[in-house]
């Protein structure tokens, strides 16, 4: 690149932010999990996981970060994964094709609804343990 | 498409040293051989401080710390880490001996960390200026190329009221502003001190190598406020992989315009060099290393008239230490307000340490001004290794002193380490245990300052040489008890007519452990004893004939065959023959072998 002008490093900056973002954790608040056994590898795991990574910068959703995990011993859903969101229960969704990953992101993520047909965890968790919160 | 993992690669010189730049180039390849180049990131990055651990590697997003990685490990952590998402246990960090999922927020040696001056190491490619501007870098400098006036800097910096770390801590706005004050100059210069020289420490070195813009970005900032086109970056040439980062990072400056002439069209040129020196410590002093910049022998010169107004060439010079220009983008980014905040009224900010000896968790640590030296050494660097006894920190190198158990609860700043007859130097920490004696310590750092005097004045070359040989006197058992006095009286005259700062605190080593030490040093003098067993001519290795079981595993150790003894009977050392090296010793699975 030739020398730059104010107006460019400014742009150059934008333009990489989003990018170096993604290794910042702090900032973090939701938490896709993606399981990436020998299973959900097979059953199509890693085009959910990058349908997701897709839909997360379509809807530019820097909070949210993606990772992977081994299998979750739901094999018979498989893809399986897992959206852990701040202000709603931590679900396990299964039988995840990239179409209801698009459904994922739109539905729990942005409009914090969950995605019931997919619904095949949930951790009975105690309600009333955070002071009913 | 966007990364979905990154892997971190240590690149700090510690984790280069054991193959780090073979583990890159490794994952490098396992990445590509899994066809993943364009999904999965490797980066080499600066120095994340935990040395002890190191080679490290850090893989994102998922967070996990793996340490003592090895290249043949970079197969394992690709196809299984990466491909199929589960951790490699055995190389993730062990917490108190289980190999439990470590995230870096987890680890006990980052959780009292503040990282202003290391915000970056450890984090981005520093080689690569696009990611230090992605981390708001260079945005200090379009601040004070385009929104502020030079008085508006200074005014901030003493609002953040910054003290330079190199060691004295005098406030940095104050020497800027004595350069700017200077009106008929033709000419002025900004100049970075890069002579670290301590023993043990590797803070500013560290920096450079994990990000080096932000010392460029602070000296261009530098020159717009006291109005310089020249900069010059004076570093030992003992730093390979600085100097090759700087340069790397200049060029790349250079070609994005943010040095050289008109920078990003604002009028303003400045450019740097790099100085390459030689090694001597004495060119840590300012005045001296502006004498080795201009090709002069590195001597210092009496000061006033001090660099700020009659310095490089004899032109208005404003000369801060590494770690002191690092803080500065931050400063001017987020106001000195924010930075005040931070640490102690005496010395806001935070200042990074480079923690070694006998500790656990050895490593490059960045705390908040006012943290304890407890908290430094217990609860990040882990306590003190093989669970022996903790006897004193040494603090400011060969110019500071030692720091007994009773005081390490005190907040540390530059006030309350010279309190304590210590300083706070440019950052080396080096811990001492029981086994360390404590004349033998003060002996090695006395013979540092003797040996890298410039011999230019007299109290420093006579006084420290005189020291010297008293120290040698006490530690062969020849010490009489005038010797402390007569150490005193000497000390206290360096510290008055020395002409720079290397002979005014070359004795503080000494005054610092008589003060503390009395007793082992009277146990050297009246019962000719090492407490420590360090000093040979005090001490005797001898066999207890009832131990011994006559293996002659210690006769085929000695060096100078001075063990002696049939099979299956009791040995015997010749002392006469005897170098008291401790092979024996270290070797005797029968705790048959004393010291006296």
């Amino acid at each position: 690149m030739a020398k730059m002008t104010l107006q460019e490093l400014r742009k150059l900056r934008d333009s990489k932010k989003t990018e170096i973002q993604k290794r910042d954790l702090s900032d973090k608040e939701t938490q896709i999990i993606v399981g990436m056994g020998t299973c959900g590898i097979a059953a199509g795991a890693k085009e959910v996981l990058d349908t997701f990574l897709t839909q997360l910068e379509v809807h530019n959703l820097n909070s949210v970060v993606v990772t992977q995990t081994g299998c979750m011993g739901l094999c018979y859903v498989e893809p399986t994964i897992e959206v852990i969101a701040p202000g709603m229960p931590s679900v396990i969704y299964g039988k995840v094709d990239p179409e209801v990953a698009k459904k994922i992101v739109e539905e729990h993520i942005i409009h914090k609804r969950m995605v019931s047909e997919h619904v095949f965890d949930r951790p009975s968790v105690d309600i009333i343990k955070d002071g009913g919160k | 498409m966007a990364y979905r993992s990154y892997i971190l690669v240590c690149g700090g010189t510690a984790c280069e040293s054991s193959k780090a730049n073979a583990i890159y180039e490794s994952l490098l390849n396992e990445v590509d051989a899994q066809g993943l180049s364009d999904e999965v990131q490797v980066i080499k990055t600066g120095c994340f401080g935990f040395c002890e651990q190191g080679p490290i590697v850090k893989i994102l997003p998922e967070d996990s710390f793996y340490v003592q990685v090895t290249p043949s490990d970079a197969k394992e952590l690709v196809e299984e880490h990466i491909v199929k998402g589960r951790e490699v246990k055995r190389l993730l960090y062990d917490k108190e001996g289980s190999k439990k999922h470590a995230k870096v927020e987890d680890i006990k040696f980052y959780q009292k960390q503040f990282r202003i001056v290391l915000r970056n190491c450890g984090f981005i490619d520093p080689e690569n200026i696009d990611e230090y501007i992605a981390r708001e870098g260079y945005s200090a400098l379009e601040k004070v190329l385009f929104e502020m006036s030079g008085d508006d800097v200074i005014q901030e910096l003493r609002t953040a009221g910054l003290r330079g770390r190199g060691g004295a801590g005098f406030p940095t706005w104050m020497k800027w502003n004595f350069t700017k004050q200077v009106k008929d100059a033709d000419q002025k210069f900004i100049v970075c001190n890069a002579d670290e020289g301590d023993p043990g420490a590797y803070m500013d070195r560290s920096t450079l190598e994990g990000d080096p813009h932000s010392v460029l970005e602070a000296m261009t900032i530098a020159g717009k406020t006291v109005g310089a086109n020249q900069g010059y970056i004076y570093i030992r040439a003992e730093y390979p992989l600085a100097i090759h980062r700087l340069e790397v990072a200049m060029a790349q400056a250079r070609e994005y315009g943010l040095l050289g002439k008109n920078i990003l069209d604002s009028g303003f040129d400045f450019d740097i060099e790099i100085r390459l020196g030689a090694g001597a410590f004495v060119c840590g002093e300012e005045t001296a290393l502006l004498a080795s910049i201009e090709g002069e022998r590195g001597m210092p010169v009496p000061r006033p008239p001090f660099p700020a107004v009659k310095g490089l060439w004899g032109k208005p010079t404003v000369i801060n230490n590494v770690e002191t220009w690092a803080n500065i983008p931050v400063i001017i980014m987020k106001g000195g307000d924010w930075f005040s905040q931070i640490g102690t009224h005496d010395s806001p900010g935070t200042k990074v340490f480079a923690l070694t000896g006998k500790i656990r968790n050895s490593g490059l640590v960045e705390v908040p001004m006012g943290t304890t030296l407890r908290e430094i050494i217990y609860d990040i660097g882990g306590g003190i290794a093989n669970d022996r006894k903790f006897k004193a920190v040494q603090t400011g190198g060969p110019s500071g002193g030692v720091i007994t158990e009773e005081f390490l609860d005190t907040p540390i700043d530059f006030g309350s380490l010279q309190k304590l007859g210590s300083m706070m130097g440019s950052g080396g920490m080096i811990v001492m245990d029981e086994d360390d004696c404590i004349v033998d310590v003060t002996k090695f750092y006395l013979e540092f300052s003797v040996e890298e005097s410039c011999g230019k004045c007299a109290p420093c070359r006579i006084g420290g040489r005189s020291l010297m040989n008293i120290l040698d006197k006490i530690t062969k058992g020849n010490g009489t008890i005038e010797d402390i006095e007569q150490m005193k009286e000497i000390g206290y005259a360096m510290k008055q007519a020395s002409l720079c700062a290397l002979g005014q605190t070359a004795p503080n080593p000494i005054l610092s452990t008589v003060k503390h030490f009395e007793a082992e040093y009277l146990a050297h003098i009246n019962d000719k004893t090492c407490p420590a067993g360090k000093c040979k001519s005090l001490i005797t290795y001898n066999i207890l004939a009832d131990m011994c079981i006559g293996c002659t595993a210690c006769a085929r150790k000695c060096p100078t065959a001075a063990i002696s003894g049939e099979r299956r009977q009791v040995h015997v050392i010749d002392q006469a023959a005897c170098i008291k090296c401790g092979a024996c010793f270290e070797t005797c699975k029968f705790g048959a072998i004393e010291i006296r």
